[in-house]
């Protein structure tokens, strides 16, 4: 293709309507009674560097090493856990997080971490927009490495086009399967990471190597490649646009203030050349600083176009700022014709008001002081949570039994827990009762008379126990009584309140 | 519909409209991606997987089979064969180990009561009650006082060989009537007596004395000179706090007027051996075991 031609192509481009709102191209599917389904629009980002740029490489390098390499981050527990720092043992019931570890029945740590992420992602938006969507949302991350591995083997935007719209040929055959076997290999790389979570990531390698791994593992990295190609590859920004719920969640979310990537049309507009906006500028009319020159379009994941303002298409990912910034850099404009503004602000600007930016106020403030909280019980709970517990049930039937002596006894299920990972003796006693005996069943006492009960490392043992009331006095109908666990070695306690029944 | 109406272009936002006009409101025509069409074209595929794969469509007579012939009645068959073999080691080891071995082996202690904890759900509780609590006339079994022996070999005899149960080596021993040998006022006196023996308080113008007399002559032979009862013979010891029938007089004079002789069946033949050895297992360890 001459130069002409492609001057040509530009132009055309150009000179093809944008409309404000992203739009997908269903016309060309009209019929009589007009389009059902449209069909996908392709989408071919020109690479751009620059400020925004650079944050979601960091981003992308830190949040994909994370993911790809903390399975093999070692942690040392001893002999009775395992010796992976994350790890999701569900055969064993156990999530390990370095110095962590959570039983089934703490998952309310979980709910805790869903608060945290939830009102992390309202903070986010209300402060500047949809931070989360333009560079920590895993759909982004991995739609970025895709884009990135398509243009290193298809070239940038319009080589990319040119080759697409032209005829089959060896070298284009080559450079579509030399991408999409580099996809496929990232994908899969991504679903051996994911199953990795769940075993010893070592020990699962070398099965995994080998063709001894478990079929679920097997089952899982396929399942995830296919999921990785499908969305990275193919799906991309219409996972934003169709199946995401939070784009519009965050309309309900955000507010005058929150920081938006905003095309600020009081410096952009009226549109014209470089050439136009001098005789303009020089006749005293005015002209804006928008040169029309498309730049903010090409360079966006999700084919939006920001001067149409915001919009359910706009993850606001800051790309088009840095593609905007070097173009006024180039024409000796200032940078900033599209930045992280607001509204209110293009408002102040043309009433000649100074701008105002404002981080801080209730809504930020309630957000940030809910995450503290939040955080704040999570840490409080975590780091005086005992390691030892105790739950008590009671008979249901028979509620007592009465002796032949006359003496009232009842009968419980004891669960105890031992959260330490070393082998600990525990014994139970129980008071609200005047004078009571415990009996274990199965559980003969030792040869120092003491009854104790062993609990295994990071195990539970069930034992019932009976305990009698001796007093001549009949029990009243219901008692409270404390049953109380001490760790013998330690003192450690942990206790359980329950009823003590009679006639 | 007419043609001209989805030419329509919204001004506002540039979209063209469905054509549908209600009072002057139109509606924008935004459709759906065409990928959303395909994935319902798939689910209506996959759904075809399940014709091929499992039973499915009603013939006359029965159903479509599909490839894997999966039925509910026959997957829970598998599934307890399978439980059956899981559990079939320490089945063997129950049935083989005596009941002391298994009372000092925590691990066989606790299969042999959960197995012992449904077995007793099954069999006993209609009668004994779903704790073991038992009720008027059928015995509580989580307290201290056994009819036949609290032992685990006297409590795994009685349930393998019931009593009264007809069976051959079923306990025997039957409290007679008196009805006809003692008179009204003698048989009021032996329950006046009988509920002194555990300290309850007696009528008043009770004749103890002749009470006293008449158990020693009719009584003793089975429940004891001093009323401590027989475990030979089933005869409950009359001494204690706890009473199978009822500790008022009525109650008593009933039981000496017509006799007791309430059965227990043997579940010899009827359950298997490990079954009853988890069941005596799992009674004596509702805390009245003796050693």
């Amino acid at each position: 293709m001459t130069q002409l031609e492609e001057l040509v192509r530009e132009a055309e481009v150009k000179a093809t309507p944008q409309s404000a709102a992203p739009q997908p191209a269903f016309m060309e599917e009209s019929d009589d009674d007009g389009p059902l389904y449209a069909a996908r629009r392709n989408i071919y980002p020109q690479s751009v560097s620059g400020f925004f740029r650079n944050i979601k490489w960091a981003v992308l390098g830190v949040t994909l090493g994370i993911y790809y390499l903390l399975p093999f981050v070692r942690w040392d527990r001893g002999p009775d856990a395992p010796s992976q720092a994350v790890l999701i043992d569900f055969p064993n019931r156990r999530f390990y997080f370095f110095f962590i570890e959570l039983w089934p029945q703490e998952v309310y740590y979980l709910t805790g971490l869903l608060i945290l992420a939830a009102i992390g992602l309202f903070l986010m938006n209300a402060l500047a927009g949809r931070i989360w969507c333009g560079y920590l949302c895993p759909q982004t991350v991995w739609t970025d490495l895709f884009y990135a591995i398509e243009r290193f083997f298809e070239g940038d935007r319009r080589e990319h086009m040119k080759r697409d719209a032209g005829p089959w040929t060896v070298q284009k055959v080559a450079f579509k399967a030399a991408k999409h076997i580099t996809w496929i290999m990232v994908a899969w790389w991504t679903g051996g990471a994911w199953v990795l979570y769940f075993a010893d990531a070592p020990t699962l390698v070398k099965e995994l190597a080998s063709g001894t791994a478990p079929f679920a593992a097997y089952l899982w990295i396929g399942i995830l490649t296919v999921s990785t190609y499908t969305l990275a590859g193919y799906m991309r920004e219409q996972v934003c646009l169709y199946m995401c719920p939070w784009p519009r969640i965050q309309a309900a979310l955000t507010d005058e203030y929150a920081l938006n990537v905003t095309y600020r049309y009081d410096r952009g507009e009226p549109r014209c050349s470089v050439k136009k906006s001098e005789q303009l500028r020089a006749a005293g009319k005015s002209a804006g600083d928008c040169v029309d020159c498309l730049q903010c379009v090409h360079v966006c994941p999700t084919g939006v176009d920001i001067r149409g303002g915001a919009n359910l298409g706009c993850i606001q990912c800051g790309l088009c700022i840095d593609a905007c910034d070097r173009v006024m850099e180039k024409l000796g404009r200032p940078a900033g014709l599209i930045a992280y503004d607001t509204d209110l602000n293009i408002q102040a600007r043309r009433e000649g008001k100074p701008m105002m930016f404002k981080l801080v106020r209730w809504r930020t403030s309630l957000y940030a002081a809910i995450i503290a909280i939040a955080g704040g019980i999570m840490i409080f709970t975590l780091a005086t949570r005992d390691s030892e517990g105790i739950s008590v049930i009671h008979d249901r039937n028979p509620m007592y039994v009465r002796l032949s002596d006359g003496a009232v006894r009842n009968a419980y299920t004891i669960r105890i827990v031992n959260k330490q990972l070393k082998s600990r003796e525990f014994i139970l006693s129980v008071d609200g009762i005047p004078s009571t005996l415990i009996d274990y069943v199965g559980l003969p006492p030792r040869a120092d008379g003491r009854q104790l009960v062993t609990v295994g490392p990071d195990q539970t043992k069930e034992v019932r126990v009976m305990v009698t009331d001796y007093s001549p006095t009949p029990p009243a109908p219901s008692t409270t009584v404390l049953f109380s666990l001490i760790d013998i070695d330690s003192g450690a306690t942990a206790q359980m309140r329950d009823h003590f029944f009679g006639p | 519909m007419a043609d001209e109406h989805h030419k329509d272009i919204d001004a506002v936002t540039g979209t063209a409209t469905t054509g549908h006009d209600w009072d002057g409101i139109r509606e924008l025509n935004t459709p759906l991606p065409r990928w959303w069409l395909w994935t319902f074209y798939i689910t209506i595929v996959w759904a075809i997987g399940y014709w091929v794969v499992y039973p499915a469509w009603p013939l006359l007579t029965g159903s479509t089979e599909g490839i894997t012939a999966w039925h509910a009645r026959s997957a829970v068959v598998t599934d307890l064969a399978e439980l059956k073999t899981q559990r079939g080691p320490l089945m063997d080891k129950l049935a083989s180990a005596s009941l002391p071995e298994i009372a000092g082996s925590p691990q066989l202690l606790d299969f042999a009561r959960a197995q012992g904890r449904v077995a007793f759900a099954d069999n006993c509780a209609p009668c004994h009650g779903a704790g073991g609590g038992g009720t008027k006339g059928y015995p509580n079994l989580n307290d201290d006082d056994w009819l036949w022996g609290g032992k685990i070999t006297d409590i795994e005899q009685t349930i393998r060989f019931g009593a009264r149960s007809g069976h051959d080596k079923a306990r025997q021993g039957n409290m007679p009537g008196f009805n006809g040998v003692l008179k009204p006022n003698e048989i009021s006196a032996v329950a006046d007596f009988a509920r002194s023996l555990s300290g309850l308080p007696a009528e008043a113008g009770a004749d103890l004395a002749l009470g006293k007399k008449l158990f020693a002559d009719n009584c003793a032979v089975c429940h004891g000179d001093a009323g401590k009862g027989n475990r030979e013979l089933g005869a409950p010891n009359l001494t204690d706090k706890i009473w199978l029938y009822a500790s008022d007089k009525a109650t008593i004079e009933q039981g000496i007027l017509n006799g007791r002789g309430a059965v227990m069946p043997n579940w010899e033949g009827r359950l298997s051996e490990p079954v009853i050895k988890a069941l005596a297992v799992y009674v004596y360890t509702f805390g009245g075991g003796e050693k």
